[in-house]
């Protein structure tokens, strides 16, 4: 199972990320989750929201280079090893993983939530089913 | 040889054309010294008497001619024939300062009539073919110059001149044109006027086309190929020197042949003013060595681009000018490297990148740096970092191959770069030199 995730090319400079959440605050998109991966002189925003096709619209409509693409959501219960049970399997079965941020919300009282994409994105979701992680899904993005 | 109007000299050898070269220059040396003020003037300051100049390997001797020199002697003080001898004038349009004027004797004409007919010929036509010429009739060269070389080769011109696209349409399909001149943007425009129109241009006997008078792309040669189902031939030309066909490019359409018996084609270090050799880009100068109303000596065009002295598979012998690749004025000099936006250009459709970009020219201690910033787009923006940033070295290499020097490639937000009139600037140059 995956989710779907934006990434936003944002330069690196005053204002920029500003912009583009405001942009999107404004169209009422709400975002669940939000993670930026930084170099000199870019930065890629890496965000889960309520509703993907309203926030794609509203950054093409703004010139906002834009790409969507799968992510796995996982699940965490709020007690140590608990990641780190997750990252073993993915390393035993030989997936690398490319990044991952976490996230909680209101509702989440039983834990908190992992975005994580793999090198191997397929192999990884297949690793997380057969070992019975709880992974989300697009209806428990939109739940939230 | 087919094609060929005149092949005992578009195909002389390299001693013969540099023989005819040598006599003719000498004497086009002698006729602005005695008739043209401003040349001899300049000789004369320089210490160059016209005995000095024994042939071709003397030109770097000779002073330069600039578009200023044109304006300042405007109307007819570069005339080298008193007036009664010259039977046609022309003008440039002026678009980039004060207009000129040119002039032409007979012997002028037949010449211009014979080169230009050299084109024709080499783009297939024959006596019996109708060109259609939709270039300005006018003070503008570009009609009369290719009617010139119709009435020369014998073939039908039909004077159709510049405008009215549906009579033009009509006439392409009455008259069965076998061949158009006029400018490519233009015959872009009547490609799509004749799709909207329902014409099926492969119906029409219309077989070549011959663009000229404005710069344009393999890209467009090869959409007006297929719009107007033609073979697109490239012809160069500029009011000071002649008018169309200074060049002409043969069915190899790899480089224009440069009329080596009528001028010489120099590629010059815009710095040092010394030649540079083949395949390495410079500025254009031509010296007209028949032309008796208008001779121009070393006329400095501004425009950049190169030569190559190869063989060329169609025989002729005369050597190959590429398309002009930019304009001097456009130049910046990093480190001691000439660089031209359009290097920079070619770098980036290589790499279907986004033509919107710009260079940021600093100096950081006593060395200066190049940056140049691109707009991402879609086709090439990935969710990882490591993508964008290999496709950053990635630029920066073939920059600095390309270049010569090494260039920091940055990629930054679509409709970032500043536009002025709907075009990017280009340059930022930060550097406070002076």
């Amino acid at each position: 199972m995956f989710i779907k995730q934006l990434s936003v090319f944002v330069e690196n400079k005053q204002g920029a990320l500003s912009q583009i959440i405001s942009l999107l605050s404004n169209s009422g998109v709400n975002m669940r989750a939000v993670s930026i991966a930084d170099t000199q002189d870019f930065g890629i925003l890496r965000i889960i929201v309520n509703d993907m096709d309203l926030a794609i619209n509203t950054l093409k409509d703004n010139n906002v280079i834009v790409r969507a693409n799968h992510v796995i959501g996982v699940e965490l219960e709020d007690k140590p090893g608990a990641l780190s049970r997750v990252l073993s399997l993915l390393t035993a079965g030989g997936v690398n993983v490319e990044y991952m941020y976490a996230f909680v919300t209101p509702g989440s009282s039983d834990g908190a939530y992992l975005v994580l994409r793999a090198k191997h994105n397929e192999k990884a979701e297949k690793i997380l089913s057969e070992n019975n992680i709880k992974m989300l899904s697009e209806d428990d993005i939109k739940n939230m | 040889m087919k094609n060929c109007y005149q092949p005992e000299i578009e195909q002389a050898s390299r001693n013969k054309i540099n023989k005819i070269q040598s006599e003719r220059l000498v004497t086009a040396v002698k006729r602005v010294y005695d008739n043209v003020p401003i040349y001899r003037a300049r000789m004369d300051e320089t210490g160059v008497k016209p005995e000095d100049i024994k042939g071709i390997e003397d030109l770097y001797k000779l002073p330069f001619t600039s578009k200023q020199d044109l304006r300042d002697t405007y109307p007819f003080g570069m005339f080298a024939v008193p007036m009664e001898e010259v039977i046609r004038l022309h003008a440039s349009s002026g678009t980039t300062g004060k207009q000129i004027v040119v002039g032409y004797t007979q012997n002028d004409l037949d010449n211009w009539g014979d080169i230009v007919a050299r084109q024709l010929s080499a783009a297939g036509i024959t006596k019996s073919d109708k060109v259609h010429v939709a270039y300005g009739y006018g003070l503008f060269t570009g009609g009369l110059g290719i009617a010139e070389g119709a009435r020369r080769l014998g073939c039908t011109s039909i004077p159709v001149s510049s405008g009215n696209t549906a009579r033009q349409l009509t006439i392409l399909q009455d008259f069965e044109s076998n061949a158009i001149a006029c400018t490519p943007s233009y015959a872009m425009y009547l490609a799509e006027s004749a799709a909207k129109a329902g014409i099926d241009t492969s119906k029409l006997p219309l077989r070549a086309g011959i663009f000229g008078a404005e710069p344009w792309t393999e890209e467009m040669r090869r959409e007006i190929e297929k719009g107007l189902n033609i073979k697109a031939y490239d012809i160069y030309g500029l009011t000071e020197i002649m008018g169309p066909g200074v060049a002409y490019e043969c069915s190899e359409q790899n480089g224009m042949h440069v009329n080596e018996d009528h001028f010489i084609i120099e590629i010059l270090d815009p710095e040092t003013h010394k030649p540079v050799p083949d395949g390495e880009k410079g500025e254009i100068v031509f010296t007209c060595l028949t032309k008796e109303a208008f001779p121009l000596i070393r006329f400095r065009t501004k425009d950049i681009g190169t030569i190559t002295h190869e063989k060329c598979a169609c025989g002729r012998t005369f050597v190959r000018m590429s398309k002009p690749m930019g304009r001097i004025d456009d130049m910046l000099i990093i480190r001691g490297v000439n660089v031209f936006p359009s290097q920079i250009e070619s770098v980036l459709l290589q790499m279907n990148l986004s033509p919107n970009y710009q260079l940021i020219v600093d100096r950081k201690g006593v060395l200066d740096t190049l940056e140049v910033q691109v707009e991402i787009t879609e086709g090439i923006f990935s969710d990882t970092i490591a993508d964008i940033s290999r496709l950053e070295r990635e630029l920066s290499d073939k920059l600095k191959s390309t270049l010569g020097i090494a260039a920091k490639a940055t990629f930054v937000a679509a409709g970032s770069i500043a536009r002025s009139e709907g075009k990017a600037k280009r340059v930022v140059d930060r550097r406070n030199l002076i």
